[in-house]
This record gives C-alpha cells, sequence and structure tokens, in this order.
C-alpha cells in the first residue's frame, strides 16, 4: 500500500525553523514504522534522522510523536497508522536534529531520585532472599526502557520543564518498593519537594505512552501515598 | 579534542558496565555509540546460567562438560573452568547489585532449564538458567548502569569509536567522533577496553540490533591484530519468519516444542534425550533439514514455535515478551496458534583473541598487545567454541568483564601511560573527509543490503566451498565499491548517514574474515557445517582460526592456534549426540 508520511524536519545547520517535509512511501502493512523511516533514509533522503537500534521494542531509542501520540517506531506496524502518518519529535524535549531529541536533562533527572539499590547491611555469601510476593510488588517498574515516551507526554512537563517526571517516579518505585532496598525514605524524601511527585494531576497521558505497558499514573499515585503515610509499608 | 583517563571502556553493554564496577580508584572514560541502556545486552531474555543448585542439584563442572561438549570441543578448557566456576560469585554479585530475579518459594534466585544444559553430564535437562522474566538482559544492563551512577562512571554518550591508537606495539588510546558535533576527539589512556558486541547484522535475517556492525572486531584488524574463529557463527533456531526478532530458547525451556508443516514435532526423531532443547546449531541444521525434505509449513521455508500446550497463564508469568513479539509482529496469538519462525543470525563465537584475563593476544603465541582488552561478545577466549550454548553469553560478560576490569585496575598501578603516535588522528580525518567529499555516487545503504543477502544465501547454516568462493567474490567488489560511497548529508550535526557508512566498513571487514575461516575449515564442527565436508575432523582441525588482514578481500592471511585441553578424561573430545 502507499502512505504518506509527514515529518516535521529540522537541521539546526540549515534552518531556522521546523518544517513539514512529506514522502510517499510503498510499504506491507506488517511493515513497522520504523521500516518505513528506514526506506526513506535509505532510498529517497539520506539526510532524514532518528534514532533506532534494537527494532523490536525493547531498548527505548525511538520514541517519537506518531499522529500525536508518542509512540516507538519499531513497535507501530503500518497497517495501524491509516493512509497518511504524521511524526514529530516529543514534545517536552529540545529538538537536535528532525526526530532526534535532547536526552540528557532526562537522565539527569532518572539520576537524581538515586535509581540504584541502597544498603546498609554487609552482603551475604550467597544471595539475599525475596519471597515472589516482594518481587512482584514492583515488578512494573522493572519494565522500563528509559524511551521518555511518557515524561514526553505529559503536559505538567510541557508546563513545568523543571519537574521529575514520570519515568523517574516510575524507576523511584522500582527501589522504593523493592524489600532488599534501605534507601526508600532518602527518595521519598526528594520527591516530596516542589518538583517531586505532586506535579502529577493525574492526567493519565503518560500510561497511555508507555510501550511497555507500565501502569505509570497507579506507581505514581502509590508513590503519593507512601509519602503520605511515611513509606511504602504503611501506603 | 584531547582528553586522558587511566582507562577507556568502549561500550556499555554487560561487559562494558561489568569492567567499570572494577575500576573504583581509576579514572575511567566509558565511550558509547548509544546511550548506555539501548546497548544490545537489553535485547537478552532468557537467562544466565550458574550451576548455583537452588532447585536441583548442579554443580560447575557438569556446567563446564556441557559448556566445552557443547562448543564442539573447540573451547579452550581452562577459560571454560573459569567461566562456570566464577559464574556463581558473579551471578551473586548481580543480585547483591540489585538484579530482581525471578525467586523460588523459599526465596532464592529461579532457575529454569536451557538448551544444550545437562546434569551428570548429558543424562537429562537442569536447571541452570537463572531469569527475571524474560528479560534478563534487559535487567542486567539496567543494574549495571544504575550501579554506575552510583559510582559516578563517567560517560561519554553517542560518541563513535573510528580507531584505536598504538605506538610501538602498545594500545595508547582511541579516536572517537561525537556523533552530535562531528567533532574528532583523541581518549589518550593506559589501558583501553573493547566491549563492542558482536555484528548480526552482516546478515539480513538476524536477531541483532541496528547497532551490532562489529565496530571493535573491525578497528582492531585494521590495526593487525587477527580475528579469531570468526566462521563460527551461531543462527538461533527461532527467529520470528522474516522479521528475524528472537523469540527465545526459555520457551522451549519452559516446555515449548518444534513442530513441522505436517504436524510433527519433530525433534524428538533427531535427538531422543534433549530433544527441543538440543544445543542450537543442531536444532537450527534440524529446521533446515525438515524444510529440505519439504515438511515447512505449506511447503514454504519456516516451521512452527508451538507453546500452546503450556497454557494461558504460564505464558504470562514466564514468557511476556516474547508473546508480546508474535503479537505484535505477526499477528499471532502463541496462547491458541503456533508461532512462525526460521533460524535468524545470532551470535559470534569468534572475535578478537583474549587470554582469561581478557588481555588481548594477538598470535598463534599468546603474545598480548599491552594495554589493549577485549571482553563480552566482541572477543573471543575462547569459552563457546564452536557453538554457544544459550545463557552462557551472559556469564562470559560478566565472568570476564569482571575478569578485564580486575586486570586493567593492576596494570595501570603498574604501568605509565605510552605516548601518543604523531598525528593521533591524521588516519581518521582523513577517512571522514573521504566519506563527507566523495562524489562516487554509490549507496551505502545497497551495499550493505547486497551484503546481508550474500551472507544468507551463502555463509549462513550450510556451506560450501562454491557459495563461500561466491560471497568472497562479491565482498571483494562490494568494498571496492564502497569507496565510491557518497553521502546526501553533509552536516556535522547528528550525522547518521555519516555513522551507517562508518559502520558498513566494520561489517564489510568481519565478513570477509568469516568467510577466509569458513572457506579454509574443511569439517563441520558445531555451528560451521560444510556439506561438501560433513564429518568433524579432530585430526586436523581441534585448532583455531586466526585471520589476519591483508590489502583486500582476497588475500587474508590465516594462521592457526592449539586448542587448550585439560587433563580430565571426562572433556576429552567425543562425538557429540544429545
Ligand atoms: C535477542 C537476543 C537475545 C539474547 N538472549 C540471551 C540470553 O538469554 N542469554 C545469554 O546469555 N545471551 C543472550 N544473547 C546474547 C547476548 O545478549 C549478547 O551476546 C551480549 O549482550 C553482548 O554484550 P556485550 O556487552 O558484549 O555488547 P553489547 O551489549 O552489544 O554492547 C555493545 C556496546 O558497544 C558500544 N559500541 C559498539 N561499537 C562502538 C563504537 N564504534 N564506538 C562506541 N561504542 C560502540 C555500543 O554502544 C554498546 O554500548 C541474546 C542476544 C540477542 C540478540
Ligand atoms: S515508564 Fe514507560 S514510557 Fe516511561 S520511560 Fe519507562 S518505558 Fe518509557
Ligand atoms: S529501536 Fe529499540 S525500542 Fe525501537
Amino acid at each position: 500500500m502507499n502512505i504518506l508520511v509527514r515529518i516535521k524536519r529540522y537541521d539546526p545547520e540549515r534552518d531556522a525553523k521546523p518544517y513539514w517535509d512529506e514522502f510517499r512511501v510503498d510499504v506491507e502493512p506488517i511493515d513497522r514504522l520504523l521500516d518505513t523511516l528506514n526506506t526513506i533514509k535509505w532510498t529517497m533522503d539520506g539526510t532524514l534522522t532518528y534514532r533506532r537500534s534494537c527494532a523490536h521494542g525493547v531498548c527505548g531509542s525511538d520514541a517519537m510523536r506518531i499522529n500525536g501520540r508518542n509512540r516507538l517506531a519499531c513497535k507501530v506496524l503500518m497497517r495501524d497508522v491509516g493512509k497518511k502518518v504524521t511524526i514529530e519529535p516529543m514534545l517536552g524535549y529540545s529538538v537536535i536534529k528532525d526526530l532526534v531529541i535532547d536526552m540528557d536533562r532526562f537522565f539527569d533527572k532518572y539520576r537524581s531520585i538515586k535509581p540504584y539499590l541502597i544498603t546498609h547491611d554487609n552482603e551475604p555469601g550467597t544471595e539475599r532472599l525475596q519471597s515472589p510476593e516482594q518481587r512482584a510488588i514492583y515488578d512494573e517498574g522493572t519494565k522500563c526502557i528509559l524511551c521518555g515516551a511518557c515524561t514526553g507526554s505529559c503536559p505538567s512537563i510541557w508546563g513545568n520543564p523543571d519537574w521529575v517526571g514520570p519515568a523517574s517516579i516510575v524507576n523511584a518505585h522500582r527501589f522504593i518498593f523493592d524489600s532488599r532496598d534501605q534507601g526508600g525514605a532518602e527518595r521519598l524524601n526528594l520527591l516530596s519537594n516542589k518538583d517531586g511527585v505532586w506535579r502529577c494531576r493525574t492526567i493519565f497521558n503518560c500510561a497511555d505512552a508507555c510501550p511497555r505497558n507500565i501502569p505509570v499514573t497507579d506507581l505514581i499515585e502509590q508513590v503519593k501515598r507512601a509519602i503520605v503515610y511515611g513509606g511504602p509499608e504503611e501506603a | 579534542m584531547y582528553q586522558k583517563f587511566d582507562v577507556v571502556i568502549v561500550g556499555s553493554g554487560g561487559a562494558g558496565l561489568m569492567a567499570a564496577m572494577q575500576l573504583p580508584n581509576a579514572s575511567v572514560a566509558v565511550l558509547t555509540k548509544v546511550y548506555p541502556t539501548r546497548s544490545h545486552t537489553g535485547a537478552a531474555q532468557g537467562g544466565v546460567a550458574a550451576a548455583l543448585g537452588n532447585q536441583e542439584e548442579d554443580h560447575w563442572k557438569w556446567h563446564m562438560y556441557d559448556t566445552v561438549k557443547g562448543g564442539d570441543y573447540l573451547v579452550d578448557q581452562p577459560a571454560a573452568e573459569i567461566l562456570t566456576r566464577e559464574a556463581i560469585d558473579a551471578v551473586y554479585e548481580l543480585e547483591h547489585r540489585g538484579l530482581p530475579f525471578n525467586r523460588t518459594e523459599d526465596g532464592r534466585i529461579d532457575q529454569r532449564r536451557f538448551g544444550g544444559h545437562t546434569r551428570n553430564y548429558g543424562e537429562g535437562p537442569v536447571r541452570r538458567s537463572c531469569y527475571a522474566a524474560d528479560r534478563t538482559g534487559h535487567m542486567i544492563l539496567q543494574t549495571m548502569y544504575q550501579n554506575a551512577i552510583k559510582n559516578e562512571v563517567r560517560f561519554f554518550n553517542e560518541f563513535l569509536v573510528l580507531d584505536l591508537l598504538v605506538n610501538d606495539g602498545q594500545a595508547c588510546g582511541v579516536v572517537a567522533l561525537e556523533i552530535r558535533t562531528g567533532e574528532i576527539h583523541t581518549f589518550h589512556a593506559k589501558a583501553i577496553l573493547f566491549a563492542t558486541g558482536g555484528y548480526g547484522r552482516a546478515w539480513r535475517v538476524t536477531s541483532n540490533a541496528f547497532a551490532c556492525m562489529g565496530d571493535g572486531m573491525s578497528i582492531a584488524y585494521r590495526r593487525g591484530v587477527p580475528l579469531q574463529d570468526m566462521e563460527m557463527y551461531q543462527f538461533h533456531p527461532t527467529g520470528i519468519y522474516k522479521v528475524g526478532v528472537l523469540l527465545s530458547e526459555a520457551a522451549r525451556g519452559e516446555g515449548g516444542k518444534l513442530l513441522n508443516g505436517k504436524g510433527e514435532y519433530f525433534m524428538e526423531r533427531y535427538m531422543p534425550t534433549l530433544k527441543d532443547l538440543a544445543p542450537r546449531d543442531i536444532v537450527s541444521r534440524c529446521i533446515v533439514q525438515e524444510i529440505k525434505d519439504g515438511n515447512g509449513v505449506d511447503g514454504k521455508d519456516y516451521v512452527y514455535l508451538d507453546v500452546r500446550h503450556l497454557g494461558a497463564e504460564k505464558i504470562a508469568e514466564k514468557l511476556p515478551d516474547i508473546t508480546d513479539f508474535a503479537r505484535n509482529y505477526l499477528g499471532v496469538e502463541p496462547i491458541t496458534e503456533p508461532v512462525p519462525i526460521q533460524p535468524t543470525a545470532h551470535y559470534a563465537m569468534g572475535g578478537i583473541p583474549t587470554d582469561t584475563d581478557a588481555r588481548v593476544v594477538i598470535d598463534s603465541q599468546w603474545t598480548p598487545m599491552p594495554g589493549f582488552y577485549a571482553a563480552g561478545e566482541v572477543a573471543c577466549v575462547s569459552v563457546h567454541g564452536a557453538n554457544r550454548l544459550g545463557t552462557n553469553s551472559l556469564v562470559d560478560l560478566i565472568v570476564f568483564g569482571r575478569r578485564a576490569g580486575k586486570h586493567m585496575a593492576q596494570f595501570i598501578q603498574e604501568n605509565d601511560f605510552a605516548p601518543l603516535p604523531e598525528h593521533p588522528e591524521d588516519a581518521s580525518r582523513e577517512y571522514i573527509d573521504h566519506l563527507y567529499s566523495s562524489t562516487g555516487g554509490e549507496s551505502a545503504a545497497r551495499i550493505r543490503s547486497e551484503l546481508q543477502n550474500e551472507m544468507i544465501d551463502n555463509v549462513f547454516v550450510e556451506r560450501t566451498d562454491k557459495g563461500l568462493r561466491h560471497a568472497l567474490d562479491e565482498i571483494a567488489g562490494l568494498q571496492e565499491a564502497y569507496q565510491n560511497v557518497q553521502l546526501q548529508d553533509k552536516g556535522k550535526t547528528f550525522n547518521t548517514e555519516l555513522v551507517e557508512a562508518v559502520e558498513l566498513r566494520f561489517l564489510l571487514d568481519c565478513s570477509e574474515a568469516t568467510i577466509h575461516g569458513a572457506l579454509a575449515r574443511t569439517e563441520s564442527r558445531g555451528a560451521h557445517f560444510r556439506l561438501d565436508y560433513e564429518k568433524r575432523d579432530d585430526v586436523n582441525w581441534l585448532k583455531h582460526t586466526l585471520a589476519y588482514r591483508g590489502t583486500q578481500a582476497h588475500d587474508v592471511r590465516l594462521d592457526y592456534k592449539d586448542v587448550i585441553l585439560i587433563e580430565d578424561p571426562i572433556f576429552k573430545p567425543k562425538e557429540r549426540k544429545y
């Protein structure tokens, strides 16, 4: 089938401001949108610029705004986009070139919530014990591939770029609710400040955007409760 | 720009990050062409092998036996001993660093079956693979990256390394392109580790990420380092039909089976003991055989992976990602339908030769190149021999990544910076300038796609002298065409067209070495199967190939290195049956 692909382009070396570019491409219904971008880059316009690596939705490289929603280009099939597809860089990030956004700030925020196991005890000779039930409590957050789709879909971020954002809270949740971790209080403290969880207005855009089907908003709510009740056990 | 670090690590997958963890008191730079969490390690699904014995009796020596036999005896046995012994402690280290393994009822790390892993020297399958659902690699990568943040490791993200700097036989730095700005940088270091992963993109049907272009292998090869056992390339039996995306062996570890077009579970016929859990080289060949015998589905070139009998609940709990891939890319519902699969390019057993401290060795006499290290898929220690067992790569990353880090920590204590060669950046600048200014009109995408087709046609599961010669001629032609590659994008900012062109040269180099090794090796062993020499030949071929680059594709020089065996009779080469 033949599809019209509209792409928002911007090359800082050539363009004063972004503009819309159009391509007509022959595609198979089960082609990924990423395949279509590759077809354009490899046979029509070598200057088209985007990130990609794994090509099957596990590395988080190619989150972009597709027909108005943040999606991974490698997880969207052409049969699902209609006769015309519109592709833009995600909102809430500065654009480096075409669909490539600057993710440094996103990763800085991720770092700020101490996304690593904090323990004060000595390590045992073998593994630490954790029951399957304890393991299940924080399972959802471990799926995160740091693609930034949730954060880039959040009106609170668009309005306030300093906000820590949903992805960071998901990853804080992953540790706060891990029975082996002893840094919960530190993180809850960080997240209770003015750019912490309270800027979340429960709009649910993030959960809709997440390509890993993480219930992002629910996890944020759980963190809010943990702050109110003084810890994950009480929440 | 010029910068100086004690250690430069190229690659932020499992191997690179594990090494970085061992260097708390050194100045370390990690260079990576993608953001660290985008590294290919994140795609690994099934698990990491270690004889913890959490569910049933297991011993590292059984694991070692399986590794040696699985590798069709091309394994250096002392290295396999280190791998399997240290695996246990390395997995505990991962747990201590936060990795969320699945758990048993009593709270220990859960383990499951995987191809080629057996109890008591081949008696039957054993639960040895430690896992986190079907995203074990993702969890390793995340956990290691998180620990790197904790240890304040310095990252240079989206830096493409172009060259290794060698002065008077000693490695002393790298040259890299900063993708975002187009700037060239020199990194001066006492020790350099390549942890750049594999080159699965040389084949059209592949499980590998776009980034798996053989960068480290090619860069070393161009600096006179040989590439070892490149003909030993693994084709995984269960790639999604046409797309190549992997359906992990975990599916068969949990009880999934292969089904042919006649509705027959055919692996029982070939391998009565391990059946669908026989090693990958064997299973891939059985699939190809079934297809040749007209037992493909509707006479086509694929068969099915069937997990229906596992039930919806187990599939959802143990194989969520895999299920998702089948639904997403094929529109197939694994709970009720079998999934079309075919063998897919997957893993390089060969690579840059190293000793068990991950030091790069440059000849058959094990002469090290001081300051240069390699670990992970890019390296060949050689623990996988002619065929890697599932879950043994992730162990390789953590065990030898760790050893590399520890050895470098010692090396930088004992050694000073070697001076850089004169004009260290010249070769890289000249090359990049050539790509920018070329008006030859050739397209890198065309060359790449021809290469990938040729490799599938003639350097795949089954090989022949004629096919390999054809492939070699073809590569020679493509290398010539490469001189005329012309870019449309002349910009400096984030020029991915330039990056892809550079990567294509890496891929051509790796393919060239692969074909030479395969052509010379007139026997069948592990993943290397010659239709014209169907038997393994230990008298002539129980040895490693070393391929040295020449001036063009046809004049690669081959040398050989003995396989290291140990005295124990249990590891003596014998016929491989499962
Ligand atoms: C789909 C899939 C599933 C798998 N499942 C399993 C499994 O269950 N168990 C198992 O044991 N193994 C599995 N494997 C194999 C295993 O995942 C890989 O072999 C392993 O992850 C490789 O890790 P690495 O650290 O060597 O390199 P990678 O993770 O590939 O990382 C390479 C790094 O090098 C960097 N790099 C490369 N070139 C350059 C350059 N020129 N300049 C700068 N940086 C560069 C990249 O940016 C990246 O950070 C699987 C593989 C695939 C494809
Ligand atoms: S929570 Fe989901 S959308 Fe957000 S960064 Fe993680 S994977 Fe992406
Ligand atoms: S390319 Fe990896 S998530 Fe799309």
